[in-house]
Order: C-alpha cells, then sequence, then structure tokens
C-alpha cells in the first residue's frame, strides 16, 4: 500500500435550502494514495460532485459549507486552513477538471492567456516566460500547433481540444493531485479514448493521484485502481476496482453492475433492474438509505442505518447483509 | 421477425437534408451544412434498427427528416408503400398518427403549463378521436401501460423525476397506436438504473404493440442490446449496417472498429487492444473530399481521399446481410 495523499473523514456538507438544511454529503470517508486514481461513481445527485467541490472548497456560497468532518491533505486539513492560503494550495497542489471545458473556460479571452494567469499566479515568472511554458504544455497535451492555438478564442476549439486545454491549465503547475468530475461525459466516445488515455500517460509520467467522478462503470473500470461508490449522500462500498467488480457486496453496486447493457451479452433480453428510484434528500428514511430498492431488506435495516464495515484491508461496506450477497 | 417477402414498412432512399449557411450583409446562403448525405435503409415491421454515430453525424437529423418535422433536400421516404414526399399536408395528417417520437429529455419535450392528463389527450384532440370520456379512459389506460399510478395524471411534469418523466414522453408516442417510433437517444439523460427500466418498458411495449423502432444513439452498448440491426453513420453517410451482432463481433468499417473499441467496458480485468483515433470529426459544412472518414482512418490509401466509397455488400456465409462503405475489404 503506497502513502497517503489525501484523506477525507466523516465529510458532512450542507445546503441551506428554502426547506431547511439538506445534508448534500453525509458522514463521507475515503483515502487517496499517491499516484493513484480513485473513482467516485453514484447517481445524479448521490453528492459526488459536491465531495470534490468541498475538497476543493469551491462550494456555492453562502448556500454550501462543510459542517462537519477533515480533509487532510498530506496531514494538513483544508477545513481550517485560512481563504488566501487556499487559494495558493488551489491551482499548485490541488486542481480541478470540470465536466463542460466550455463553461471552465473564459469566452473573452486567447487560450494563451488564460494558461499563463496560472503561471503568474502561483510562479515568480515573467509573461513570456509563461508564454513559452503554456505553448510547451500545450504541445504536451497533444494540441497541434500550439503557437497558433494559444492566440485562439476557446469557441475556435472543438470539444476535446477544449477539454485537452483544460487538462493542461489544471496541470500547469504539477499539482499532487487532480479532481476530473466527469471529464469525458460531454465528448464523444472516440474523443473520450483520446482524454482518458492522455489522462493516463501524464499520470504515469508526472506521477499524480486523480479522483476521477463519473456515472460511467465502464470509465471507472478501465482508468481507476480504487473505486468509491456514493449513494444518497453517504459511501456504500468501497475497494479495489477489481474486488469490486467481481464481488460487489453492496445490493446497490450489485444493481448497478447488473442493470447496464453489456457489449458482450445477448440482445433483447431483460435488462435486470433496481426497483423504484432515488430518495430525495429531503425525504430520506432514518435507516439504510437503499432500503426501498434493496431485495435484501429486513427490519434492521427500517430505522438503523450500517456501518461500514471492513470485509478486508481493503474492501469496506455499509450492509448488514453483505454476507448474504453473492 | 419479418420473412424474406415482407415488405418494409419504412423505406429511405438517397435521403439528403443540406441545411443552408448564411453570412454576408443580406444573409444569402454561401455554404450547405450537409446533415444527411445520401441514406439508404429499410426498416421491417417490428423490427428495432438503431442508428449509432458521434455528435454532429447527423442522425437526429435523419430521425426528424423522417417524421417529417424537416423537409428532406431530396431523397424519398416511403412508409408502407407511400412517398411522404409527394403527398399534400390533408394525407401526410392521419399517418403521423402511425409516426411518433420519442425525445432525449422529456423535461424539454412535455408542456410545463399542461397537466399529464392534458399532454397525453391531446393526440386525441388534434386527430379529432372519441369523446371526453373515452379519452379519460384512454389516459388512464395509457398511464398504466407505462408503469405510472393513476394519480399521476393530474399532476404537471416538473413533479416527476426524469425516469418517471420518459414514461409519459413514450405514453404520449404509443397513445395513437403507432406502427414506428423514432426514438432520439431516448435514454442517455437518465441515470444508469432508471435506464435499464426504460429499456425493458421500451421492450415490452414492443412485443405487445408490434412497433418499429428506428432507435438513434450515441451509446453503442444500449444501441446493440435493444436493436435487431445496426447502422453506424459518419458525417451525414450509412458507412456501415448489418445485424447487431454481426456489426459487434465481425465490424468490417474501420470507424466502427474504432467505436466498438472505444466503448469503455466494465470489467476491469479486460485489457483491450484499443483502437484510438486521432483527430476530430471533420465539419459537414465542408467534408473532405473522398471518403469521409480518410483524415482519421488508420489505414487510409490514395484512392481514399479522391473517390466516395459506395455502400456495398460483404456479407459472408453466415451473415443475412451486411454492407460497408470502404474501399478496401479489411
Amino acid at each position: 500500500m503506497s502513502e497517503t495523499l489525501l484523506e477525507v473523514r466523516d465529510l458532512v456538507t450542507g445546503f441551506d435550502t428554502d426547506a431547511g438544511l439538506v445534508r448534500a454529503v453525509d458522514g463521507v470517508s475515503f483515502t487517496v494514495p499517491k499516484g493513484r486514481t480513485v473513482g467516485i461513481v453514484g447517481e445524479s445527485g448521490c453528492g459526488k460532485s459536491v465531495t470534490a467541490l468541498s475538497i476543493m472548497r469551491l462550494l456555492p456560497r453562502p448556500m454550501g459549507r462543510v459542517l462537519e468532518g477533515q480533509i487532510l491533505l498530506e496531514g494538513k486539513d483544508l477545513i481550517q486552513v485560512e481563504d488566501e492560503e487556499m487559494r495558493q494550495i488551489r491551482g499548485s497542489r490541488i486542481s480541478m477538471i470540470f465536466q463542460e471545458p466550455m463553461s471552465a473556460l473564459n469566452p473573452v479571452h486567447r487560450i494563451g492567456k488564460q494558461l499563463t494567469e496560472v503561471y503568474l499566479e502561483h510562479l515568480d515568472i515573467t509573461k513570456v516566460e509563461a508564454m513559452n511554458r503554456a505553448i510547451e504544455l500545450l504541445g504536451h497535451v497533444g494540441i497541434p500547433s500550439p503557437e497558433i492555438r494559444v492566440t485562439e478564442y476557446p469557441h475556435q476549439l472543438s470539444g476535446g481540444m477544449r477539454q485537452r486545454v483544460v487538462i493542461a491549465m489544471a496541470l500547469a503547475c504539477k499539482p499532487s493531485l487532480i479532481i476530473a468530475d466527469e471529464p469525458t461525459t460531454a465528448l464523444d466516445v472516440t474523443i473520450q479514448a483520446q482524454i482518458l488515455e492522455l489522462m493516463q500517460k501524464l499520470q504515469v509520467e508526472m506521477g499524480m493521484s486523480i479522483i476521477l467522478i463519473t456515472h460511467d462503470l465502464g470509465v471507472i473500470a478501465e482508468t481507476c485502481d480504487e473505486v468509491v461508490v456514493m449513494y444518497a449522500g453517504r459511501v456504500a462500498e468501497t475497494g479495489p476496482v477489481r474486488e469490486i467488480f467481481e464481488n460487489p457486496k453492496h445490493p446497490y453496486t450489485k444493481g448497478l453492475l447488473d442493470s447496464i447493457p453489456r457489449l458482450d451479452h445477448p440482445r433483447k433480453t431483460h435488462l435486470s433492474i433496481i426497483e423504484g428510484m432515488v430518495p430525495g434528500l429531503l425525504e430520506l428514511p432514518p435507516g439504510c438509505r437503499f432500503q426501498n430498492r434493496c431485495p435484501y431488506k429486513e427490519d434492521l435495516c427500517v430505522d438503523t442505518p450500517p456501518t461500514m464495515e471492513s470485509i478486508s484491508d481493503e474492501h469496506g461496506v455499509a450492509c448488514f447483509r453483505w454476507r448474504d450477497i453473492k | 421477425m419479418s420473412e424474406a417477402a415482407a415488405n418494409p414498412l419504412l423505406s429511405l432512399k438517397d435521403l439528403h437534408m443540406h441545411f443552408p449557411v448564411k453570412g454576408g450583409v443580406f444573409l444569402t446562403a454561401k455554404a450547405s451544412c450537409r446533415a444527411v448525405d445520401g441514406v439508404s435503409f429499410d426498416i421491417m415491421p417490428g423490427e428495432t434498427v438503431g442508428l449509432v454515430g458521434e455528435s454532429g453525424c447527423g442522425k437526429s437529423t435523419l430521425g426528424k427528416c423522417i417524421v417529417r418535422l424537416l423537409k428532406p433536400t431530396s431523397g424519398e421516404i416511403h412508409y408502407d408503400g407511400i412517398n411522404l414526399g409527394t403527398i399534400g399536408r390533408r394525407r401526410l395528417k392521419p399517418l403521423r398518427r402511425e409516426i411518433q417520437m420519442i425525445f432525449q429529455d422529456p423535461a424539454d419535450s412535455l408542456n410545463s403549463r399542461h397537466t399529464v392528463r392534458g399532454i397525453l389527450e391531446e393526440p386525441f384532440q388534434i386527430q379529432k378521436i372519441g369523446d371526453s370520456t373515452s379519452r379519460q379512459k384512454k389516459v388512464d389506460e395509457l398511464l398504466d401501460v407505462v408503469g405510472l399510478p393513476l394519480s399521476a395524471a393530474d399532476r404537471f411534469p416538473f413533479e416527476f423525476s426524469g425516469g418517471q418523466r420518459q414514461r409519459i414522453g413514450i405514453a404520449r408516442a404509443i397513445a395513437l397506436n403507432p406502427k414506428l417510433i423514432i426514438c432520439d437517444e431516448p435514454v442517455s439523460a437518465l441515470d444508469v438504473s432508471i435506464q435499464s427500466q426504460i429499456l425493458n418498458l421500451m421492450l415490452d411495449l414492443q412485443e405487445q404493440f408490434k412497433l418499429s423502432y428506428l432507435f438513434i444513439a450515441h451509446d453503442l452498448a444500449v444501441v446493440k442490446h435493444i436493436s435487431d440491426r445496426i447502422a453506424v453513420m459518419y458525417l451525414g453517410r450509412v458507412v456501415e449496417i448489418a445485424d447487431a451482432d454481426t456489426v459487434y463481433h465481425n465490424p468490417r468499417h474501420p470507424y466502427t472498429r474504432a467505436l466498438i473499441s472505444a466503448v469503455p467496458v466494465p470489467d476491469p480485468t479486460r485489457k483491450r487492444e484499443r483502437i484510438v483515433l486521432s483527430g476530430d470529426v471533420p465539419s459537414p459544412i465542408n467534408p473532405p473530399a473522398g471518403c469521409p472518414f480518410h483524415t482519421r482512418c488508420p489505414h487510409v490509401q490514395d484512392i481514399c481521399r479522391t473517390e466516395v466509397p459506395k455502400l456495398r455488400n460483404v456479407a459472408g456465409d453466415s451473415e443475412r446481410a451486411h454492407s460497408v462503405s470502404c474501399h478496401f475489404d479489411l
């Protein structure tokens, strides 16, 4: 087991809404080892993006705030640091890649200006030097003729090229952690394959850790070392990718894996399904949050929330009945 | 499945849809965007044809041409032997009952100011079918068929989740007992666990009402699951069409191969040879000469840059039908 870079402990993030405080993330813990890729998977509204924004301290203010827990980056609690220090950490130690590259880039500034901004903010170098570095970096992420591209605006690039620019921005100061929130969801499959391959290549070269947030289990299987499965604001199951896919112990993980159509399965057969739908965050049941959809539900699940149990050193599951799940 | 002698329900013949690109002071047409550029294929009664391709390949435009939300530039659409391009509005109206559409985003395609009952009654009102009592009964039946509670009728679309809204969209599409439904990315906006519920519903409805589907999507795994045949589109053209299993097991076009290899497989033990295509899809406003795929093709030769390959039959011994537009036998 390699060294831990980031540890999230019992994170609770809440939002003030008209209906009261909503705990979008409610007691989430996981660790990110150095140089590894951890996938966070779950359906819309399960809290995966809020977890990412909590780590980055980019929650929408004043509605969103971290209520409890710790986010330890090499032992330092990011929740406690001053805003000014967090500004320094963001971009140089941790950076983020967003889903929609068009909204992550400023439409009225040239690519070069946006990239050099990162350098000028964090490093003590001249504008010319920064521009040279930006050109070099764009070439590195596979953008043809980067010296021309730096003079162009985001709308002049294709979706895949824009995402490469966003990746270049995230990498500019060689951060130790990159959080990628659905980085390929807006892209076509052939472009997705290009971007995922690029990210893997850069990770090998630069040795950073990646948190990859996605709803696509295929992307998780192909790129991650470890996976955190989230459901309704909590972690349902966590462990090494291979273990989770071959031996899922939470009924939700198992249901998800069984319900996806696969290329090598027989056609026009009924897919197995997870009945019902995710409960709203305002009407969560007191016990296990998956109970209304769970085929393994028993009396205990109704009122008692399950705690994380260790199946092995690395594999944890929050379900009372994991021993019965084959 | 269809017999050899059966007539196709829908037949597309060299369909073109070009949009003018306007510019200049007087907004005159400067160029044209060739969204659909010569597409021909048939859909048999009871069959599902999957249409896959990346964004901008013309797959949605093709769907809109079939339901006549767009009037094609040239080419023919025959439905049940009738050429839809030559008949007038009055004769088209009863045919509209038979071809319906399901859209990608049910939040956008349902009128937010109408109750579910209003939405589902509208098709009957437009086609002047039944009176208010019989329509009410029909709405209740439709809700039951798509698995929604009867209490849903008096609520508004925003009160439902994405999956439930898609059920409403499906109920509206099957209201008038259509024979053909054009499904434009019907499950792409849904979560994985809801997606499988909707796919199962669509399979059930097909069996119950003997529907034909044109299933348009970018997710190859979903398309292969629900389709009998698959057509792969690239830059407005069909580059390969064959039985769904054939397309998956024996793809002959380099683009189809790359597409299949790019789909992430939810199995961490499988390490595959991935064909990563370089570059982006060219613009349909100024498509490359020759084969539209030649700018990204790993097997490109001189002939590809000048001559457009024709869709030709390459069916092997065990294959029912298999056509590919590529100059070479790969």
